[in-house]
């Protein structure tokens, strides 16, 4: 699918050198990137890697950097607490500052695609933190981004409304395409979702993983586990190898307990 | 005969239509001894009048049409320095809270005079402004500015930035973040602060009927006084006690209408 993208398409995120200081020491050190228009891209990185400063100062939140940063002006945010205005009620929320003709009427047409009809005069208040994360969704939506920025927005849900959300994701953005930075701590969401997985380390990107796995994916495939491999390499994991401890709980609680032993 | 409920003996169940709420028990006892002290002498009028005697004043009163005449004067004394006070104190806030500059201008002297208890200023008030209606609203209305300037200042700094970043993000502009997320966001502080100027505009107004007053609820407690009219007295705080009690319901609705969003208010 990369490859039917035109070369000569130019990208619509691109960072040159991009540098961002707190203090004496750099977040963001001279860091490259392109995103092609319509492109799904993962960043992982540990935390206090630069993730947040990186999607802030693209989603024109933090002007404080260096360097060259060129981005579409439509763009949207969701944010990791979905930040919604517990004062107005949910169709509110997401005609918050929308401009043109019949906001309210854009903005039931985006909680119905979340799947929210039924809800467009709830207080935010009412709803469940998925729900909350889905209204956050249609309000970036709602302003048809040529970039949609992703803060984490699953890390508070449960596991099985976050796979939900998971689907509602890659729906919206095969419908809408547009291009989308999900900055995300979750290796799998990464791999189910991406195009692309980056990873941030020390203010640079030392990882630019392409995922050709077919859509739907499948967690179970064995393509799935190499990459999974390869980028918790690059984050710093180190996988222990299959052993039979492992599916003995016993061994290793024996190992652990041992040097208490010892000492006792 | 053994599995039946045991009756003590000498209380004789109520039938619901006489059933006494327990908490009204010890009140109405009190009131009773209360009129029984004074028929039998033990209270006398000039100390106390008996309740059954407040009772009759109070319709006399009502009826003669002075009570009303009066509480409408003490009424709009408490509504214009409510009005004046609330006023001030949202302009204040709204400077202060709204710009940082406003802040280091405004701030400071606000906090130090707030320091002062307001009351003690009666003496300087009657200095500037005399004993007539001026003086009796000023106070009032300087007793109100300051919670009405706290509790919506520090509402307004209390709204949530990262609410105000994502209003940033969404396209609103400054007076679209002031209108959608800072005034909404600081609502339950003006209405905690205007709850408090509800009462504190009621106590001045009593301290400031006091100054001298030739209409109002003030006036009648302070003719009655010379004529130690206990029972007009006695009518009037407890007139007092009533509006302080309607000015609570006043702010409940208030807050249940305005503030219909909060998790405590929403059903469901």
């Amino acid at each position: 699918m990369r490859e039917q993208i035109p070369a000569a398409e130019p990208p619509v995120v691109r960072l040159r050198g991009l540098t961002r200081s707190f203090g004496p020491s750099p977040v963001l050190n001279g860091l490259d990137l392109d995103i092609r228009p319509g492109e799904f891209v993962a960043l992982l990185g540990r935390s206090g890697s630069g993730k947040t400063t990186l999607l802030r100062a693209l989603g024109d939140l933090d002007q404080d950097y260096s360097g060259e940063l060129s981005a579409p002006t439509a763009r949207a945010i969701a944010f990791q607490e979905a930040r919604l205005l517990p004062w107005k009620r949910v169709w509110e929320n997401v005609a918050l500052g929308l401009k043109g003709a019949a906001p309210r009427h854009r903005a039931e047409a985006a909680l119905r695609e979340v799947g929210l009809a039924h809800r467009l005069d709830a207080w935010p208040a009412t709803l469940s933190g998925g729900e909350g994360q889905r209204v956050a969704l249609a309000r970036a939506l709602v302003r048809e981004p040529d970039l949609l920025l992703l803060d984490e927005p699953f890390a508070a849900l449960d596991a099985l409304t976050r796979m939900r959300a998971h689907g509602l994701v890659e729906a919206l953005w095969k419908e809408h395409r547009p291009a989308v930075l999900l900055v995300t701590h979750d290796v799998d969401e990464a791999l189910l979702l991406a195009d692309r997985a980056l990873v941030l380390e020390a203010g640079r990107i030392t990882l630019d993983l392409p995922i050709g796995l077919e859509r739907p994916r499948r967690t179970d495939l064995q393509a799935f586990q190499e990459l999974r491999w390869e980028l918790l390499k690059a984050l710093g994991v180190e996988l222990a190898p299959a052993s039979p401890a492992r599916s003995e709980p016993g061994n290793v609680h024996l190992r652990l307990i041992d040097p208490d032993v010892a000492t006792a | 005969m053994a599995s039946q409920p045991v009756t003590p003996v000498g209380v004789e169940p109520l039938g619901s239509s006489w059933r006494i709420p327990p908490r009204a028990i010890s009140p109405i006892v009190l009131l009773l001894l209360w009129e029984l002290g004074s028929r039998t002498g033990v209270i006398p009028p000039r100390i106390l009048a008996a309740p059954s005697a407040v009772l009759s004043t109070f319709l006399e009163l009502l009826a003669s049409g002075e009570l009303l005449n009066n509480l409408m004067v003490s009424l709009g004394r408490a509504l214009t320095g409510l009005a004046i006070g609330t006023a001030v104190g949202i302009a204040l806030a709204l400077v202060a809270g709204l710009s940082k500059r406003g802040e280091v201008a405004i701030d400071p002297p606000v906090q130090m005079l707030r320091t002062l208890p307001f009351l003690a200023l009666v003496p300087l008030f009657i200095v500037w402004f005399g004993i007539g209606e001026v003086a009796k609203i000023a106070l009032i209305a300087l007793g109100v500015t300051f919670p009405v300037y706290l509790n919506l200042y520090s509402g307004i700094r209390g709204v949530d930035a990262k609410l105000v970043e994502a209003g940033r993000s969404f396209g609103l502009s400054q007076w679209g973040l002031i209108r959608h997320i800072i005034l909404p966001g600081a609502m339950p502080g003006l209405l905690l602060g205007f709850r408090m100027a509800l009462t504190i505009s009621w106590l001045s107004l009593v301290i400031a009927e006091q100054i001298n007053a030739s209409a109002g609820l003030g006036y009648l407690i302070n003719n009655a006084r010379d004529f130690l009219q206990t029972d007009v007295i006695v009518v009037c705080l407890l007139v007092y006690a009533a509006i302080g009690l309607a000015a609570d319901g006043v702010v409940r609705l208030l807050e249940s209408r305005l503030l219909s969003w909060r998790p405590s208010f929403v059903k469901g």
